[in-house]
């Protein structure tokens, strides 16, 4: 870097001149590996923890299930668990749009439910080609965020109210669809095999190869871009650790699922083909968070609405695109829901929306707005499947997930609310 | 960042309210206020509550648009009708409350609403370098980096980085609303340097203040506002404290005090 010259006529230093020199503004990536992690521990101090109690979860939780179960760490429940997370790992991530708002969006279940009716109805009553009913299931899914979207952002009514409002009427628009005690099979092939059959074994390789790949073009084209401009990079090592531990991770993931874990004659391995379709959806939401305005306002509008609104930020809109965001990705997690569970009934999507919140504050998205990553909602909803999945292979009783899964919740939310005293503690300290 | 203005010599000011009207319903609030802001030079504009400062002020940003009145810009007569009016010629607020979202760092909000894109996407280095100079050219020496999330910082260093967003892209008005009322004794100094600072890069500096002994560090003008009239235009060097308190508690007038 350049030394800056002072412009001349220079104001004799104030007093907290003498410990940085004015060219020496960081930007945090300096430093060696030993630097960048005494400042990942600062980070964490205070309180900005991200998914890190999530992760902890997952790992403390797969140890204890695996000494109370011999079934729980085996490739067939790892595969059962990855197709029982998807729905809710779907969900999680609509949620995160609106939850970045400080907004919550409690239809999302019935939406994803509501849409899946809509579709199954279209397909096996009227016999409309089941593209063009997912088409109509969508375009369903879209004017419900846009309503939602107009009564939050345009008539200034709360999002828990409206949505709660929802949550009620389209169970009532269900069963309507469905019909009273009513059940539609799900016989559409390529609807099925989304959670139902597996990529060949090979394609679960190239997938952990292109997701190398992907990561690694990314960082360095991000410090290619960082060195035209003439800012510091982060030492390059930090690349290494971060697509080995993709590598690790992925390669260990892949290696169990390509393992046959078929329980008669037929050879079941590979990895769901809901794996792929999830990664991608994650990255495309990520990539709009971290690089687009779209993404910096939810942000922006979460921490400071009215900053935003000052800085010519077109809030209102901003507001109604995330909940059609949402309820899109909703419709998401209901097709994921109805291949995996086979049938669609008029109670379809009414249970899941409280988990689908879980598991976002579960996983380090602030209901308070302005935190959270799609990563975070996704090891979250992984927490919470794995409680599910755990419980039930103990033959506990239903209850007692409903009891563990609601106090997860509340204590993920009191560390969400202890980390933003932390992080507001830190303004009077200095 | 330089506008290659003559901050030692007079000049002809960049911004310039003569007559300046508004009114709510059947309350006047300002009755003809003129105000003159020289580049290179810091204006203070002072007066009791209610004396119509931040009337003056919103009018400036394209807020609230004066009902009455000339504002000329380089001497060219403009209308100020909405925020963006204002920012297209460089006029800046730096509000009270500072509108700054705390969750987001230093870079990103120095460019919320105006970010440097790429392809689509964020161009992160690019901002990181502007925003890295554009403190570096304020000589600021209290924010470690510029990544830093705004949450983590004192009053004083929010302060710094609201005026080093105003200032970010050239600007060549910049309005400080009350920027020390909320500081402790060190934090007010540094920000008083921020605002000489900003002079000496040719900018106009209009700043707000309830603070008698801030104006007289910083201001070379001071005008004064009572009741919706400019009472007192006064070259900072030549009047004193008991003077100004004079004209805003209105015990004092400038014909009276020329008479």
């Amino acid at each position: 870097m350049n030394a800056n010259p002072t412009p001349p006529g220079t104001i004799a230093p104030d007093t907290s001149a003498s410990d940085v020199a004015p060219d020496l503004i960081g930007s945090g990536q300096e430093g060696t590996i030993g630097d960048q992690v005494r400042a990942y521990f600062q980070r964490l101090r205070s309180g900005d923890m991200g998914a890190l109690p999530a992760i902890g979860g997952f790992v403390v939780l797969t140890i204890l299930f695996s000494f109370l179960s011999p079934f729980f760490l085996t490739e067939r429940n790892f595969a059962n668990l990855l197709t029982q997370a998807a729905t809710l790992v779907m969900l999680g991530m609509a949620l995160v749009f609106v939850l970045l708002l400080g907004e919550i969006d409690l239809s999302a279940g019935v939406t994803s439910g509501m849409t899946m009716a809509l579709f199954i109805v279209l397909v096996n009553v009227h016999a409309v080609p089941w593209m063009l009913a997912l088409a109509i299931a969508f375009a369903a899914g879209i004017l419900t965020g846009a309503l939602i979207g107009f009564f939050v952002a345009r008539v200034g009514i709360p999002s828990f109210v409206v949505t709660l409002g929802l949550f009620l009427g389209y169970q009532g628009i269900t069963l309507m669809i469905i019909g009273a005690g009513g059940l539609y099979r799900v016989q559409i092939s390529e609807i099925t095999a989304i959670q139902n059959r597996n990529l060949p074994v090979w394609a679960g390789w190239a997938m952990l190869v292109v997701i190398l790949a992907v990561s690694a073009a990314t960082s360095f084209w991000d410090r290619a871009r960082r060195t035209r401009a003439g800012v510091p990079n982060r030492t390059i090592s930090l690349v290494w650790v971060k697509l080995g531990v993709i590598a690790v991770i992925g390669g260990a993931v892949v290696a169990i699922l390509s393992r046959n874990r078929g329980q008669s004659v037929g050879v079941v391995e590979g990895v769901p083909i809901v794996v792929p379709i999830v990664l991608v959806i994650l990255w495309i939401g990520t990539f709009v968070l971290d690089r687009t305005r779209f993404g910096r306002y939810l942000y922006a509008i979460g921490g400071n609405a009215e900053a935003a609104r000052r800085a010519g930020v077109k809030v209102m809109l901003i507001r109604w695109s995330a909940f059609i965001v949402c309820s899109t990705l909703a419709v998401v997690s209901g097709l994921f829901s109805i291949s995996k569970v086979g049938s669609v009934d008029a109670a379809a999507g009414r249970e899941i929306v409280l988990s689908g919140v879980a598991a976002a504050v579960v996983g380090g998205v602030s209901l308070f707005g302005g935190r959270g990553r799609l990563l975070h909602a996704a090891i979250g909803a992984l927490v919470i499947a794995v409680i599910t999945n755990g419980l039930g292979l103990l033959n506990l009783p239903a209850g007692v997930n409903l009891v563990v899964t609601g106090g997860v919740l509340i204590l993920a939310a009191t560390v969400d609310a202890l980390s933003r005293v932390r992080a507001g503690g830190s303004i009077m300290r200095t | 960042m330089n506008m290659g203005a003559d901050p030692g010599g007079v000049g002809a000011p960049i911004i310039e309210l003569e007559g300046v009207v508004k009114s709510f319903g059947p309350v006047s609030v300002l009755k003809g206020v003129d105000l003159a802001a020289y580049p290179g030079k810091v204006t203070a504009l002072v007066g009791d509550n209610g004396a119509g400062k931040s009337t003056l002020i919103k009018g400036l940003a394209g807020v609230q648009p004066y009902d009455d009145g000339v504002v000329r810009f380089d001497g060219d007569p403009i209308t100020l009708h909405t925020p963006r009016d204002a920012a297209r010629l460089g006029i800046e607020v730096v509000y009270q409350d500072l509108a700054l979202c705390d969750n987001l760092d230093i870079v990103q909000n120095m460019f919320l609403g105006r970010e440097e894109t790429g392809l689509g996407t964020f161009d992160e280095g690019r901002m990181e370098k502007e925003a890295s100079d554009t403190l570096r050219s304020l000589s600021v020496r209290t924010v470690k980096s510029v990544r830093q999330k705004v949450a983590s910082l004192s009053g004083g260093q929010r302060q710094t980085v609201a005026i080093a967003r105003a200032v970010l892209k050239r600007a060549r008005v910049v309005i400080l609303d009350e920027p020390t009322a909320a500081l402790g004794v060190a934090q007010t100094e540094q920000v008083l340097h921020l605002v000489q600072r900003l002079a000496e890069q040719g900018v106009a500096v209009i700043i707000i203040s309830h603070n008698l002994a801030d104006v007289f560090e910083v201001a070379d003008h001071i005008n004064v506002l009572y009741l919706g009239q400019m009472v007192a235009s006064l070259d900072a060097k030549q009047t004193t404290r008991d003077d100004v308190v004079g004209y805003i508690t209105g015990t004092k007038t400038q014909q009276g005090a020329n008479a």
